[in-house]
């Protein structure tokens, strides 16, 4: 009986120091049971079959990175309990002291343990399904799927595995809380409380030294990865990222010796008020988490750049569509000794290419051997084998008439473009390309194709392209005069059009029967020549969109997931830490009440040092995002990365909101916790 | 010239059904420039009365009147203006922030005045001087002996020039050296600097640097003695009397 008393007893009566652990505790389970539970709520909303898939793939990579979550939770927690158990030394020395064996206390902890635990899976299943109900709402909007068909709906096979994951992370607390109490002694236990903390200012050469060599470094990692790409390779992103880590942990360990030590300067400032406590308070705790600050601020930098970069590649993925797509199909054949054209294999396999269509253009792309990547580029070339070292600049250069390519704007919907008999035009819309064909537009924008000197209309690419897809992809295609080409150059089929159809449930019919006739067209092909030598391509709208919503959405989702799991473990880290803080701090206020300090004053400097240590981590942060950014930017180049702003904003709100919230608890508590007792102030 | 003046105090602790009086019905006056000790047994009542005056505690009843001040009525914002520019505080356990240096912790106490930072410099130094404390400015409370730190604290006590100096056993935890050390610094701040102290104790000797003791019983004023013009030896040897005759229960306070 008295078994159970006592640790119940000592979670109500710790539960200021146990708040925190708890909140994060369940924090931890609604967000697994949410992100968990997706797969059935997506499953409840209409999302067409092919997304489905994606669905599908989406809750095996969840799962996947689940088993990565849970580690960094089970991290989390094993911590925040070991944590915990220090500060309750004193009471085991009394348990130890009235004879009680440690068998007996480690059944209180594990008595304890199963409470907290079996309490904070209750509490956290039940937020989570509230959640997952709002969560649904954004994956309708990520999947732009329709909601009509939802229903409030509670996924068993999550709630299943979240107790299953955090029963094994529990057990693991247990373990390492039972380890820990056989090797507890008695004399450690007693004098925990007492030992009076060393000060330890370090010398203020070795921090400079020691920020200087940091912020170097830094700033080396920062020009290669923002500034230096062209020249990154994988041993150099190892080196960067390296020296990025070690960084971080240099400058935390220096700049609270720094700070102080400039601010210790200026006297006037020091000694105003609380000042001078304050930034003592403050540099005496970030210098005894040099190691913590630094993890701190590496999940938060890992946080935000997966957060924006998700929601940007997401948001552009979507936008671009309507551009980059706007017909419902296209098929594109590579020209092949006898059979040089759609219409021809088509009507060989008993079919009409342009049945099913209500509007199509169908032309053909032209290739001059002599005019190649290489030739037209020029001295450019050199820039080219540096920035994109596998593009093969032998091939030829892709050639069509204008007048194919005013049909196909007209199709798209654009306005023609024209051109005199001895102008061209280069499309493209590839980024990177573009950059490098306009400095050799610049350079001298004079060609020869088939024998006939031709100059550009424009002194840069223009924006275009001839075959759909999700991003813009196309690297450059010239548009000439009709009288250029020599007809038997041409070398590509290119056939595109709308369906002859008008709601999305006939579209998908049409498409059906398309795609039958190109398996059967496959197949004639196959037969025919090696299968490795034929391109026959057939892109449609439909799976464009599919395909681009999905990918989009899962880099979203899994950021999101990633994301909130890191916040949270940053959040909880520094609120275990500054609640203890302030616990052990409570003799040091009293002694400011005592001496007559205002408790506004007080107030103010405990906000202060709660807003500084939770900023310091978010800085440097957001630094080391503001260069690494620039970096997946350029990485995730060909998904278009516009709407940077947006994401920017919705990254800040969800920062905002889980580790601002831990910053106001955490804040709140530690006042509470600090308040006045003995001393009376009404 | 009258400074403090304790009017008719009582101090109830617990409920109705186990009321414990820890003053029952105190009154004496201490004029500027004084230095008076309480003495008493533990559980006395001599803690609790510092605390009162001090306005750490407040009373059941009385008044307590500090430059004709009512205490007793002061909140808030007024208490903590009152605490930091007319009191001084001696802890039994020094209350220093292990956070800051020696200098810093007797700055903090002109700095929550907002006192301009020059102004603040010298007047450091010059009370870290009369208490002979100078060489361990820059030092941190754990890198100072027991004496060192209560020397601290009494500079920060006395840095803001306040109208009264209250400590509470400050020789409490001292070795008999830096007791008569930190207790020679005491009378100096009374005798040369005019300092009004009141001091809580039970050990005798400490006692006996002080112009005048009030001894405390059972929640009231069992007797006083005054040094007048007799040295301290002697005084001294009155204080032992006294507690002679205040019974076995006092016989830790030697």
């Amino acid at each position: 009986m008295m078994l159970f008393k006592i640790p119940l007893r000592n979670i109500k009566r710790s539960l200021r120091d146990y708040a925190i652990y708890f909140f994060t505790l369940i924090l931890g389970v609604s967000i697994f049971y949410v992100f968990n539970a997706i797969g059935g709520q997506a499953a409840m909303m209409k999302v067409s079959s092919s997304r489905n898939d994606i669905v599908k793939l989406m809750m095996t990579t969840i799962s996947g990175v689940s088993v990565f979550v849970a580690s960094i939770l089970a991290a989390l927690i094993v911590y925040a309990s070991r944590f915990l158990m220090k500060r309750r030394s004193r009471e085991f020395a009394l348990y130890m002291l009235l004879g009680m064996s440690k068998g007996k206390i480690s059944a209180i902890l594990l008595i304890e343990t199963v409470v907290i635990g079996i309490g904070s899976l209750v509490a956290g299943l039940f937020a989570g399904i509230g959640l997952s109900q709002l969560m649904s709402a954004l994956v309708a909007n990520l999947f732009e799927a329709d909601m009509t068909a939802y229903k409030f709906s509670v996924s068993g096979k999550a709630i299943g595995m979240t107790i299953v994951y955090f029963t094994v992370m529990y057990a693991i607390v247990m373990l390492s809380n039972s380890g820990s109490v056989t090797k507890m002694k008695l004399i450690d236990l007693i004098q925990s409380g007492k030992k009076s903390e060393k000060i330890r200012l370090r010398n203020p050469i070795v921090c400079v030294v020691i920020f200087t060599v940091a912020v170097l470094g830094l700033g080396y990692a920062y020009y290669q990865v923002a500034f230096n790409y062209e020249n990154l390779n994988t041993e150099k992103i190892g080196i960067c990222i390296a020296l990025g880590v070690t960084a971080t942990f240099m400058i935390f360990l220096s700049v609270a010796g720094l700070l102080l030590r400039v601010i210790m300067r200026m006297k006037k400032v020091y000694h105003r008020g609380l000042n001078s406590f304050t930034f003592r308070q403050i540099s005496s705790k970030v210098s005894t988490m040099v190691f913590s600050m630094s993890a701190i601020c590496l999940m938060l930098f890992v946080t935000i750049c997966s957060l924006t970069t998700a929601f940007s590649v997401r948001n552009s993925l979507n936008s671009n569509l309507k551009t980059l797509c706007p017909v419902d199909a296209q098929i594109v054949f590579e020209i092949k000794e006898e059979d040089r054209g759609i219409s021809e294999i088509y009507k060989n396999n008993g079919y009409e290419v342009t049945d099913g269509f209500k509007d199509y253009v169908h032309f053909q792309a032209y290739a001059d051997e002599s005019f190649t990547l290489a030739e037209s580029l020029g001295e450019q070339l050199d820039v080219l084998k540096k920035n994109y070292a596998f593009i093969d600049y032998e091939t030829s250069e892709t050639i069509v008439k204008i007048s194919d390519y005013n049909n196909l704007l007209k199709l798209f919907g654009k306005e023609p473009l024209t051109l005199s008999d001895d102008e061209y035009i280069v499309l493209c819309d590839y980024n990177g390309m573009k950059q490098i064909r306009d400095l050799a537009l610049d350079k001298g924008s004079e060609i020869t194709v088939f024998g006939k000197k031709l100059h550009s209309k424009y002194d840069k690419c223009k924006d275009g392209f001839i075959c759909i897809g999700a991003q813009h992809l196309n690297a450059g295609v010239y548009v000439v005069p009709d009288n250029a080409v020599s007809p038997d150059a041409a070398n590509m089929d290119i056939f595109t059009g709308n369906y002859n159809a008008e709601s999305k449930e006939e579209k998908q019919n049409v498409e059906q029967s398309q795609r039958e006739r190109i398996d059967t067209i496959t197949a004639y092909l196959n037969g025919k020549y090696n299968e490795d030598e034929i391109m026959l391509m057939f892109e449609t709208k439909l799976d464009i969109y599919d395909a681009a919503i999905g990918l989009g959405a899962i880099l979203a989702f899994l950021g999101l997931y990633i994301g909130i799991v890191f916040l949270v473990a940053c959040g909880a880290i520094l609120a275990l830490k500054e609640l203890s803080e302030s616990v052990d701090s409570i003799p040091k206020y009293d002694t400011l009440r005592k001496i007559g300090t205002d408790e506004k004053d007080i107030s103010s400097s405990l906000f202060r040092q709660t807003g500084i240590f939770f900023l310091l981590p978010l800085i440097l942060a957001i630094i080391h995002s503001v260069f690494g950014m620039k970096f997946a930017m350029k990485v995730m180049e060909i998904f278009g990365t516009e709407g940077m702003g947006r994401s920017i904003a919705l990254t800040s709100v969800i920062l905002l909101m889980v580790y601002g919230g831990y910053f106001i608890v955490t804040y709140i508590n530690s006042k509470w916790i600090i308040r006045g007792k003995s001393i009376s102030s009404e | 010239m009258e400074l403090l003046k304790v009017e008719q105090i009582e101090k109830y602790y617990g409920n109705k059904s186990s009321l414990t009086k820890a003053i029952d019905d105190i009154s004496f006056k201490v004029d500027k420039g004084e230095f008076v000790a309480i003495m008493g047994a533990s559980g006395s009542g001599k803690t609790t009365l510092l605390n009162c005056i001090s306005t750490i505690d407040r009373v059941t009843a009385g008044h307590i009147y500090l430059e004709n001040e009512d205490v007793t009525k002061l909140k808030g914002k007024a208490l903590n203006r009152f605490r930091r520019e007319k009191l001084g505080f001696v802890f039994q356990d020094f209350n220093l922030l292990d956070t800051l240096t020696a200098y810093e912790n007797i700055a903090l106490a002109l700095s929550i005045q907002k006192k301009k930072s020059d102004e603040i410099d010298s007047e450091v130094r010059k009370v870290a001087e009369q208490l002979g404390i100078t060489e361990v400015l820059e030092k941190y409370p754990y890198q100072m002996s027991g004496g060192q730190k209560q020397r601290v604290a009494s500079a920060r006590a006395i840095v803001t020039n306040p109208s009264i100096i209250l400590a509470d056993e400050p020789t409490g935890a001292l070795d008999s050296k830096s007791s008569k050390m930190l207790m020679e610094r005491l009378t100096y701040l009374n005798k040369e600097q005019d300092a009004t102290i009141m001091m809580v104790t039970h050990d005798s000797f400490s006692a006996s640097y002080a112009g005048r003791v009030i001894f405390i019983k059972d929640g009231k004023i069992y007797h006083e003695l005054s040094r007048g013009d007799g040295n301290r030896k002697g005084f001294f040897d009155k204080i032992i009397d006294v507690i002679t005759l205040l019974g076995g229960d006092a016989n830790d306070a030697l």
